[in-house]
């Protein structure tokens, strides 16, 4: 039986926040005309190309400054990170890599690709949501960490 | 310039979306993915929204060859399933399973000062870099 976090649950941030994300991925296919997939934007920078390196930066430094603008409005919410620096490491290493290798991660497939039908995406979603399931399954219930 | 103008403020609108919807806190989405503890689907919300708003996008840039700015329209155009898309898929599953953390929340935490945050990308990028390297070699082979 699936039993909810009701204290946690919050459905209208979520879904005004989603919206926000994919009005963003929205602007860009329509003023730039391509996908905003994260992992993507950011692997093109270790094998750069001339002329395709500003706008790459320009994406990182929206993303980076997002926090600072928002402070001028309102407050943070939290931020919790709990993993400790070797699981950090891991996973950092896991999500680079596979997301490289997958052509996206949840931004590319998840958001976007799946806005588009496409079935690659779907798969790599379904893929990628699956070992997400498993992986926190297995560290909170298994090994109960 | 107008192309990376555009790309600030999507990549800003991007960040903005991730931290009101709850996704920036790493802690909310591993709530997401324990189905097996105390379950909380804020997150399918997350998903839902910006697919809806996703899908009217698309339907307006399937019709056009060129952006609104007048650039080229680069949507992927590839339908091969093939092994690397899974399985680099499920690796990336496992490291966002670990943390709770995946790309775009990882850069936004950075943004936010976290030390963390900043441990969590650069391995990514390492991560992303040890890839370029195996596929320049394979390249070689």
């Amino acid at each position: 039986m699936i039993e909810i976090a009701w204290s946690n649950f919050t459905p209208w941030s979520a879904l005004a926040g989603g919206i926000l994300v994919g009005l963003a991925a929205a602007s860009f296919l329509l003023l730039n005309g391509r996908i905003a997939g994260i992992s993507g934007i950011l692997g093109g920078l270790l094998t750069p190309l001339k002329g395709d390196i500003a706008w790459r930066v320009a994406f990182m430094l929206g993303l980076l400054a997002a926090p600072a603008v928002w402070l001028l409005a309102a407050d943070m919410p939290a931020i919790e990170i709990n993993a400790g620096y070797p699981a950090l490491i891991i996973a950092g290493l896991l999500v680079g890599v596979g997301t490289r290798y997958g052509s996206g991660c949840t931004s590319g497939h998840g958001v976007c690709g799946l806005s588009r039908l496409s079935p690659r995406s779907l798969v790599a979603t379904l893929s990628f949501m699956a070992t997400g399931f498993i992986t926190v399954f297995v560290i909170r219930h298994v090994l109960g960490v | 310039m107008k192309y990376s103008l555009a790309s600030l403020f999507a990549g800003l609108i991007f960040g903005f979306g991730l931290i009101l919807s709850g996704m920036a806190n790493p802690e909310k989405v591993l709530g997401f993915l324990d189905i097996a503890g105390l379950w909380d689907p804020s997150l399918a919300f997350v998903m839902g929204g910006a697919i809806i708003v996703g899908v009217v996008a698309f339907a307006v840039a399937r019709r056009r060859t060129l952006s609104f700015l007048g650039f080229n329209m680069k949507i992927p155009s590839h339908t091969h399933i093939d092994k690397r898309l899974v399985i680099g898929s499920l690796m990336f599953g496992i490291g966002w399973g670990i943390a709770g953390i995946c790309p775009g929340p990882g850069i936004v935490a950075l943004g936010a000062g976290e030390t963390k945050a900043a441990v969590f990308v650069v391995s990514m990028v390492a991560g992303m870099a040890i890839f370029e390297l195996i596929e320049r070699n394979r390249a070689k082979a």
